[in-house]
């Protein structure tokens, strides 16, 4: 089957364990304030691929792979295709390669998909029902219902959050999330990634309006301290 | 034979027969552990190194040139010795009596050393210059000789940087033969080899290696004497781990007070040197700390060696460099590894030192070598920028186990094989060339084949190919036959008495030729290809503008479409030099490689199909064009790891520049990605690699105030500079050029 693309980063080492091929989905309903690929939005644009070939491109990278690295799904939101990533992560981990979703985990998924990921990188974006809300413009209780199915199927996973000044760069923050988190064994890592403006040309070029264009980048020292906050 | 020097050595066919590799093979202690025994600096060296940054600090404020002697014509022993710190070095040795104070060379060509005298308000001195008028140089030898479309061809730079007035380089001295044996022994073995071919039929090819065995004799004498001079007498083997670094510091130390070489590389001394730390801690003579001083205080000296260039040298080849390349690493071919305590020693010393460019530390990869030592170099590529990794496996199955770099990339066994350095030709300045019928619209020099300008509505690629063969094959015949006078002229007028005494009699020979701009000129061929490609033609009826219209794959994105025209157009080239034969008998091989040239060449260059502009830089070696890579850095690797060593076999050069945020999050993180991307690259049959993990913002600033950045080391092309060193135009094309961010 085909899925549709927005792009590929051959050179990977964020979004996973080691060196890894990533893949941007075409497609996003949320409208994160941070978000920083609005490129991906529009799901009828970029290009269609068939696992197969996204298959074939992956393996020209998998050299550098070593024992961790591997395939890493991201978006858009992959959940919305996830039927072609299930095909496609079958077929990497049929070749022992290692695979990662990454994903707001606001849309229903059967299970199936858990069954291919080796990680999920699950977005944790706000911590109070209001604010999630408002933020993405999706409930929270979805991500947190998919939190609970990572823990059924024991998939690792790493928790993120993109801390941003003014709006969850606190204490409070910090303690909410580590009570929603709390007792579940499937995760493995949490980071929070600073957040950064590095968008703010792509949102010109597409003739958006990036609305948190005035709040400053989040800055190595508020990450930091926020980090050592962090119980899991 | 046997000496009181070797005591506590395995013995070996190396007594018998000169056979450095079969001396290290036999006593090596190869290291697969980390690098937590490595000691810091010692005070004395701390000491040292101080006096030796504020002589660098004078050196920068006077422009770069510290001094020049020229009273004296730069060899062995026309200076009196001269030191950094007499009392403390434990190591000695400068090229001139005064540190940093550059020699004088002329036998490569007599104006290039007044001009370059003149350049920095000096001027050469009447004495000099009254010799010289009753010699003859090498330039003046290979003018005698040169045709006039060779002048022509020089003149537009479609053949350029040509080794015809200074030293050609590229030949590394088996220096460590003059510790391992002492120079007595090297002389009668000469000898031997002299009175062997003087009972044969004598024709010119003997009869001229004959003299030149004189000479090299006569050299190693000189040798002696040199070292004399400072108080060591080297007619002996070295008889512990200091003497080891002495003798073969001065072997190379003689070599570069004689030349002036472009490249004049050290070879690969750490391991061997290795094995007399080993002894003397064996014996108990000498600690860590006593190890790495000696270390140190070498890795100093080499950081002290400088030649005397004019400016428009050092706008081709930016940063004064001297590519006192080291090869470090490695695995034997019996499958044990040749990294040594004493691999991490020299590593080191970039921490103990500082980072600096100099000498131009190359890791030999390969996909056995020890993890921790793999880990290690990671981390001071990281912290230093200052190395460059060379794929093992690929040049091990060609060289043995006992080869070296020259230069940036050119591989060789060692004390067995030299080359003739053989600059390179502009690519894209052909293709150029081709369309307009054999015009240099840039230089106005009509030059090769002359036919009508081709006239066509839009660029047909069939009928662009098969000008192109009939372009490439007259350059390859006329670039050949340059080379062949230039080196004919060099050995007769320059020969290296000193370094060519520390090989064999019998060398094996390459002739080294090489192309400039290949991503600019495969590009172009893709856009003529797969777009549609407009020319534009001038006043005068010739092309200088392209109209391209819609896309075409691009050098650097793992596309076989146009990956494929590079191979292709690779193997084409080798195979057109081949057909003209090399002086000397020598074999010819091509390197993708610019060094900082990419810059000037660029320069001298039409704007090309690609859409790249008049004027505007080439990639350097055979990086993909900056900005033209869709897929990030692995798939721009990808497509270089394509291009055919067997074809290429003086080397293959791609500049890496990473900012350590996309390498990863902690510094473990990124030790661990930058190994797993290099082990992926080499285990694709890339060639090579320099690595640059640093911050935009950091190179901005240094480009806003160089003088705040005095030992900002990055590497380009094959080597490493200090930024401060490069022209503005060559900052601004590191800065411009890709750095690997994913946004």
């Amino acid at each position: 089957m085909t899925g549709r693309i927005h792009s590929f980063q051959s050179l990977g080492t964020l979004d996973g364990p080691g060196v890894r091929f990533v893949v941007f989905m075409q497609g996003c309903p949320l409208r994160c304030l941070c978000c920083h690929n609005p490129d991906t939005w529009d799901a009828s644009g970029g290009e269609e691929f068939t696992a197969e070939e996204i298959f074939q491109k992956m393996l020209r990278f998998r050299p550098y792979f070593s024992s961790i690295g591997g395939i890493t799904v991201s978006g858009g939101e992959p959940l919305l295709q996830s039927d072609f990533v299930y095909e496609l992560f079958s077929m990497c981990q049929e070749c022992g390669i290692s695979t990662c979703l990454d994903t707001s985990g606001c849309f229903p998924e059967r299970g199936k998909l858990l069954d291919v990921c080796d990680t999920v990188l699950l977005d944790i974006k706000m911590t109070t029902p209001e604010e999630y809300l408002s933020f993405s413009g999706c409930d929270m209780s979805k991500p947190l219902r998919f939190l609970d199915m990572l823990e059924e199927h024991g998939v690792d996973t790493w928790i993120r959050q993109v801390i941003i000044p003014g709006l969850n760069d606190n204490r409070g923050n910090i303690e909410r999330l580590n009570n929603l988190i709390s007792g579940k064994s499937c995760i493995k890592k949490v980071e929070l990634l600073p957040f950064r403006k590095l968008c703010t040309e792509k949102y010109r070029e597409l003739g958006i309006d990036f609305p948190l264009a005035d709040t400053p980048e989040a800055t190595a020292g508020t990450i930091k301290t926020l980090s050592s906050m962090l119980r899991y | 034979m046997d000496h009181i020097q070797w005591n506590g050595f395995k013995p070996g066919i190396w007594q018998e027969q000169i056979d450095v590799r079969d001396f290290i093979l036999t006593n090596v202690t190869p290291y697969s552990g980390d690098e937590s025994f490595l000691a810091g600096p010692t005070e004395r060296t701390s000491r040292l190194m101080e006096k030796l940054n504020a002589l660098l600090d004078a050196e920068r404020a006077a422009g770069g040139v510290l001094g020049i002697d020229t009273e004296h014509v730069s060899s062995l022993t026309t200076y009196q010795p001269g030191y950094l710190d007499r009392e403390n070095e434990i190591i000695v040795g400068l090229q001139t009596s005064s540190p940093l104070v550059r020699g004088v060379n002329p036998f490569g060509g007599i104006r290039m050393a007044r001009n370059a005298c003149e350049a920095y308000g000096y001027k050469l001195s009447d004495k000099i210059e009254d010799e010289f008028q009753y010699r003859t140089t090498h330039n003046d030898g290979v003018y005698r000789v040169y045709s006039d479309e060779m002048r022509k061809a020089r003149k537009s730079a479609v053949i350029t940087g040509l080794p015809d007035a200074y030293g050609r380089g590229r030949i590394i001295g088996d220096y460590r033969r003059a510790a391992l044996y002492g120079i007595d022994r090297l002389i009668s073995e000469k000898q031997k080899d002299k009175a062997k071919i003087a009972a044969e039929d004598l024709d010119a090819e003997k009869i001229r290696l004959l003299e030149e065995l004189y000479q090299q004799i006569n050299f190693l004498g000189k040798l002696k004497e040199m070292a004399a001079m400072y108080g060591y007498d080297i007619s002996l083997p070295a008889s512990n781990a200091r003497e080891a670094a002495q003798w073969t510091y001065f072997a190379y130390l003689g070599s570069i007070k004689e030349q002036n070489g472009a490249a004049m590389s050290l070879g690969r001394v750490s391991t061997f040197l290795d094995i007399y730390i080993e002894r003397d801690m064996k014996n108990g003579i000498l600690d860590e700390s006593g190890a790495q001083e000696i270390i140190d205080d070498f890795v100093m000296k080499l950081r002290m060696a400088r030649h005397l260039r004019t400016p428009e040298y050092n706008e081709l080849f930016g940063g004064d460099p001297m590519w006192i390349t080291e090869s470090l690493g490695g695995m034997a071919e019996d499958g044990r590894t040749l990294v040594s305590k004493s691999s991490f020693r020299f590593l080191h010393t970039l921490y103990n030192l500082g980072p600096a460019p100099e000498p131009n530390l190359t890791v030999l990869w390969s996909a056995d070598l020890p993890e921790s030592f793999k880990r290690y170099c990671a981390k001071v590529s990281s912290d230093t920028d200052s190395i460059q990794y060379e794929n093992d496996d690929l040049m091990r199955k060609i060289y043995g186990d006992d080869y070296a770099i020259a230069c940036c990339v050119s591989a060789m066994k060692i004390g067995k094989q030299m080359q003739f350095f053989g600059a390179r030709c502009n690519l894209p300045k052909l293709l150029l060339l081709a369309l307009n019928g054999g015009y240099d619209v840039t230089s106005g020099i009509a030059i090769g084949p002359q036919h009508e300008v081709m006239d066509a509505e839009t660029l047909d690629y069939d009928a662009v190919c098969a000008r192109l063969n009939e372009y490439r094959s007259w350059l390859c015949r006329l670039y050949v036959n340059t080379m062949n006078a230039i080196h004919y002229m060099h050995d007769k007028y320059a020969y290296e008495k000193t370094q060519m005494a520390l090989h064999d009699t019998n060398v094996e020979r390459f002739m080294a030729f090489g192309v400039a701009g290949l991503s600019v000129f495969v590009d172009s061929l893709s856009a003529i290809k797969y777009a549609t490609v407009r020319p534009i033609r001038d006043e005068n009826g010739y092309i200088t503008e392209f109209d391209t219209v819609g896309s075409f794959p691009m050098f650097g994105n793992d596309d076989d479409r146009v990956d494929d025209i590079a191979r292709q157009n690779l193997r084409l080239m080798i195979e057109e030099l081949r057909k003209t034969p090399a002086y000397r008998g020598a074999i010819h091989t091509l390197s993708v490689l610019t060094i900082t040239s990419n810059v000037v060449y660029g320069k001298k260059t039409g704007s090309t199909p690609d859409g790249r502009k008049k004027g505007e830089p080439f990639a350097p070696g055979a990086n993909p064009m900056h900005g033209r890579e869709k897929n990030g850095a692995l798939a721009s690797l990808n497509s270089v790891a394509k291009l055919p060593y067997e074809c290429c076999r003086d080397g293959i050069s791609n500049t890496f520049s990473i900012v350590p945020d996309t390498l990863g999050k902690s510094s473990d993180e990124r030790i661990t990605n930058l190994v797993s991307i290099l082990s992926g690259y080499f285990a694709q049959n890339a060639h090579h690699i320099n690595v640059n993990v640093l911050n935009r913002e950091m190179l901005l600033a240094a480009y806003e105030n160089p003088d705040l950045y005095p030992n900002l080391t990055i590497r380009v092309s094959g080597y490493a500079v200090n930024f401060h060193k490069l022209s503005r135009e060559q900052q601004r094309e590191v800065l411009m050029r890709t750095f690997h961010e994913a946004l």
